[in-house]
């Protein structure tokens, strides 16, 4: 899958399902500083990558991801 | 160390109305809010016959991480706190300054527990379940949102005592605010509606089939009575130190007197005279009253026709001399369960200052036992100073409590 193509549906999930600020949504935007996220969303953007993307998320694998260009690179490589 | 103790804002959220104001109407004027449910028949449910209650939209209100742990019935309960909280004066800042805990009646939440359960079934992968499906599917559910939504640091957790939950919960709190353990307490109880969580119930025909005339089938007391109606929705209390309302300014909504209970130690569902008899002598004797103190009983009456026989021999062991008007709400809300307590206290506590004694609809031919009753079957205009309300439930748990106008 294109990575422009993984940035929409990223970027509209975080609009619609975590109600984000589209103006706060970039590249090198901090999942939890930035986009306000905590602990308990990434269980729910793990439920929203499996069903968007097709793949299962490994928890531990989300460790690394930092910043949404991370998120955005993890499900192009697994997609 | 004995207080005093205050309630001194309600709000509620039920199938008489979606608050104080609107409910009150609905008391007065003696309005049903039972109906049909189709869906029902297509569940294989032999009543089609609930409370009927729209959810309100919390989107506007409160965040997504508020909103990801909220069942059904934790919805109807925020919006029932908000008013409470509303009209005892207290607002965020007061909250996050002063300690107020919360003692909620909630004793289901099966929505949540059969989606988690039908996903993990079907998927085999628990991580799909996400974040909110824990926290919807406790017991607890509503007394764990509401006091993170509130900043509530005081104590913290839910009552489950069957269809006494809600009386219980404010009777705890009255005990903890009493003698010197809290000051501040908000207390409640919250019912789901759906028909998903009555299923069971049905199942052992205690619900009512009068489905040609819907409105009329919730009739606690009379003769011709076949059964209960679930119902719902959510009833808040803020239950203070008289002392703490008055400093804050708040308005006093009604004097608690008195908190009685007892258990059957007897059949599992079949109700018995001896229990509600204790638990209402126990009451009086709290509230260092009499029988003839009491201006109104509201009855837990359910329209069962068992459960109706022996709580009116209780109330005629305890009231028979006296001709105290009864009524029962639940001819006209149907059974709120959970919500039952604490919203009967509502109710009770709207006639009080409103002066008048709310109908026991549809009474209109009393059996053996209610005909001893001075049952109130027509809107009835009368100053109430006291009031006495009852709650009884599955496994024999009895709960009673006496408020009563606010005297300095």
């Amino acid at each position: 899958m294109e990575r422009t193509e993984i940035k929409k549906i990223v970027d509209e999930f975080l609009i619609d399902e975590f109600e984000i600020e589209q103006d706060v949504i970039a590249d090198d935007a901090h999942l939890i500083d930035d986009l306000g996220l905590e602990s308990l969303d990434f269980v729910d953007i793990v439920v929203i990558i499996e069903k968007e993307f097709g793949f299962k998320v490994q928890r531990e694998e989300m460790k690394d991801i930092r910043v949404l260009a991370d998120l955005y690179e993890y499900i192009e490589k697994n997609a | 160390m004995d207080r005093r103790v205050v309630i001194s804002g309600v709000g509620i959220y039920s199938v008489l109305g979606k608050n104080i104001e609107e409910v009150t109407n609905s008391l007065y004027k003696g309005t049903s809010g039972i109906g049909l449910d189709e869906n029902r028949k297509e569940l294989g449910f032999r009543s089609m016959l609930t409370g009927k209650l729209e959810r309100p939209n919390l989107k506007k209100l409160l965040s997504r991480r508020q909103r990801i742990g909220i069942p059904e019935q934790g919805e109807y309960a925020y919006m029932a706190t908000v008013e409470a909280f509303e009209n005892a004066k207290i607002d965020m800042d007061f909250l996050e300054k002063n300690e107020v805990g919360i003692l909620y009646g909630n004793d289901s939440s099966s929505i949540p527990v059969i989606e988690s359960i039908d996903r993990v079934r079907e998927t085999k992968d628990t991580t799909l379940l996400g974040s909110g499906s824990i926290f919807q599917s406790m017991n607890s559910t509503i007394s764990m949102n509401l006091s993170v939504i509130f900043k509530l640091r005081g104590i913290n957790f839910t009552v489950s005592g069957a269809c006494a939950s809600s009386s219980h919960a404010v009777g705890m709190a009255y005990f903890l605010i009493k003698h010197g353990y809290q000051d501040i307490v908000l207390c409640g109880g919250g019912q789901e509606i759906n028909p998903e969580s009555m299923g069971s119930f049905d199942g052992l025909s205690a619900f009512s089939v009068r489905h040609d005339d819907p409105q009329a089938a919730s009739r606690p007391f009379d003769k011709n009575r076949d059964g209960l109606i679930p119902s719902g929705g959510g009833a808040s209390l803020v239950v203070e130190t008289l002392e703490s309302a008055l400093k804050r300014g708040a308005d006093i909504v009604a004097e608690i007197n008195g908190y009685g209970f007892s258990s059957n130690g007897d059949h599992i569902s079949v109700p018995n005279q001896e229990g509600p008899t204790i638990s209402l002598e126990r009451c009086l004797q709290d509230a260092n009253m009499a029988a003839r103190d009491i201006d109104y009983v509201n009855a837990h009456a359910t329209s069962t026709p068992v459960g109706d026989t022996m709580e009116a021999r209780a109330l005629n062991t305890v009231f028979g001399g006296c001709k105290t008007p009864i009524s029962s709400t639940k001819s006209m809300t149907g059974h709120e369960m959970w919500m039952g307590g604490a919203s009967e206290l509502i109710y009770s506590s709207i006639m009080m200052d409103k002066s008048f004694i709310a109908p026991n609809i549809n009474f209109e031919s009393p059996d053996e036992d209610s005909s001893k009753l001075n049952i109130i079957s027509q809107t009835t205009e009368k100053e109430l100073n006291t009031v006495l309300s009852n709650s009884f439930g599955f496994g024999g748990t009895n709960s009673t409590i006496i408020l009563s106008k606010y005297k300095k």
